[in-house]
């Protein structure tokens, strides 16, 4: 009983269960939709762009949220107006784009130890520290994964047309640019909440293994969103809960809740490859 | 002009791409109920004209004139449908009636019994629930065609649908196809390279080479004179056994120069 009103009552677990469940939400839901785009690899380096903004906001003094949102909605745009069709291209331009960010990365990370004596920023920014996010965080970060959700709400039926088959969206007058588009301004969104949570490096975990995981299972685009959804606040919720409790493990300092998350992750997309539809 | 019986008029239709003119021209109509084959080789711009009816492609000159209510289904050429792909046939025939729309729809019974319906017409009730990147190419065809169908198309366009498919399913599509035709007086116009399979169900053809079209019935079109005129070379129309075998008999006058240095038998089936 002890255990669960200690875990319940810290103020820094309640803020990582909240921002972490709704990271865990919004990315299954998004990361369904990245899987049968093909755009895991952009969704990788979103995330690893946004961590550019992150580490500046440790140098600025700002919430870091909204230095990872400037950075992945800039690295979005820039990937979508080059505008390439071939998918090869696509990976190019994607990866050269993750070049230039990680290389700002390096420069404010840098700057952020030596300037700063930020010791903690690299970490935190690139691996996440769940217990370490500011309560004044939550309206910001609810108002990006509610912002995030309504969008691919409201563009369901024909982002799943559009990522089915161009000329069959075509066809029916849907603007196939334009539902690519507002799918990036989502996933840089998606990405963003769970760089902040888990960090920017392990924040694909977040957004495609459950989902991958979900697409092994389920046979409905909505079973499997649901499924993606469940999967992630399991392994958010249970590394939240593991890390927590390995203070008691190894005396003085416990475990980082990311390398849970990530493991339940791995282990889940393992064993949902062995009940294949 | 769109004739009082007429379905679809293409009307001097020019597409140009960067560098290359894909379509030089293109007239051709169809009639109410018309089974037409569009017949070429790849590259001929069978897949441009039909994005141009459907005004995917916009023409650089010329007209397209749809019967109204200008409504036109449409089944591309063969999509790679990912096996691990979270949607049933089923959900791929309902995209078709409301993948436009914004929001969701509601899971309402005469929304189900539309595709339960549709399945039946394309006989794909028997794997109405499998995923779709799971099942054989013909029965993705046939979900394909129910997609099109759920809005009660005048008009079916078609690419390459038996491309891929093998010999008991390209019959199978056919069939499906004439009978949709005949049951429900939809003008189907369907791509194809190989011409055969369809000879005994199209009773009109056009035929694409060189950006240009010739169109009529199969007995006007497929022959020496019809061909060599479109091909700009002599071109052999010979029938073995109710199958068309098109041949160049030579190649053109100018390369014919060129291999003359290399005295070799050449024979090449556009």
């Amino acid at each position: 009983m002890n255990f669960w009103a200690g875990f319940f009552g810290s103020g820094p677990v309640q803020t990582a269960l909240v921002v972490g469940g709704g990271a865990a939400v919004v990315s299954g839901v998004i990361g369904v939709f990245t899987i049968i785009r093909g755009q895991s690899f952009a969704g990788h380096a979103l995330a690893d762009v946004s961590s550019a903004g992150g580490a500046a906001s440790f140098l600025l003094g700002i919430n870091p949220l909204f230095g990872f949102l400037a950075m992945a909605a800039l690295a979005g745009g820039a990937m979508e107006l080059a505008g390439v069709r071939r998918a090869q291209e696509r990976d190019l331009v994607t990866g050269i784009v993750l070049g230039a960010g990680l290389g700002l990365t390096a420069l404010f990370l840098y700057l952020d130890v030596t300037t700063g004596s930020m010791t903690g920023a690299a970490i935190s920014v690139m691996f996440g520290s769940m217990f370490a996010i500011p309560a004044a965080v939550i309206p910001l970060a609810s108002l990006t994964g509610v912002l995030a959700l309504a969008v691919t709400g409201f563009i369901y039926q024909p982002l799943l047309l559009c990522s089915l088959d161009a000329s069959l969206a075509r066809v029916r007058g849907i603007n196939v640019r334009l539902i690519g588009l507002l799918h990036l301004l989502v996933l840089s969104l998606a990405v963003t909440l769970s760089a902040m949570t888990i960090g920017a490096i392990l924040s694909t975990a977040l957004l495609i293994g459950p989902a991958a995981a979900a697409l092994r299972i389920a046979r409905r685009p909505a079973a499997a969103i649901g499924v993606a959804v469940a999967i992630g606040l399991a392994a958010t919720w249970g590394g939240i809960l593991l890390a927590y409790d390995s203070f008691y493990w190894t005396p003085g300092h416990g475990w980082p809740v990311s390398f849970f998350i990530v493991t339940i992750i791995f282990v889940v997309y393992v064993c949902s490859g062995l009940r294949r539809v | 002009m769109l004739g009082m019986d007429d379905m679809l008029a293409v009307e001097g239709v020019s597409v140009a791409f960067p560098g290359r003119l894909v379509l030089d021209r293109v007239s051709f109509s169809l009639a109410r109920g018309a089974f037409c084959g569009l017949i070429g080789s790849n590259g001929s711009g069978k897949t441009t004209l039909l994005r141009t009816i459907l005004g995917i492609e916009t023409p650089s000159a010329g007209t397209i004139r749809i019967a109204p209510p200008a409504s036109v289904g449409y089944v591309p050429q063969k999509i790679n449908f990912d096996p691990d792909m979270p949607l049933r046939a089923r959900d791929l025939i309902a995209l078709g009636l409301d993948g436009h729309k914004f929001g969701f729809s509601l899971p309402l019974k005469s929304r189900r019994a539309l595709v339960d319906e549709m399945l039946a017409a394309v006989d794909a009730t028997g794997f109405a629930d499998q995923r779709i990147g799971n099942l054989s190419g013909g029965q993705q065809q046939r979900v394909l065609i129910a997609h099109a169908l759920i809005r009660r198309p005048q008009l079916l366009l078609l690419d390459e649908p038996l491309a891929n498919l093998d010999l008991r399913a390209v019959a199978e599509i056919i069939l499906l196809l004439r009978r949709l035709s005949q049951e429900h007086g939809i003008t189907v116009l369907v791509s194809a390279h190989d011409m055969n399979p369809l000879l005994p169900v199209m009773d009109r053809i056009v035929y694409l080479a060189n950006g240009k079209a010739a169109s009529g019935s199969t007995a006007d079109v497929v022959r020496t004179e019809t061909l060599s005129a479109l091909y700009g070379y002599h071109i052999d129309v010979i029938r073995v056994h109710g199958r068309v075998l098109v041949i160049a008999a030579g190649a053109p006058d100018e390369v014919e120069q060129k291999l003359d240095a290399h005295p070799a038998h050449v024979a090449a089936i556009p």
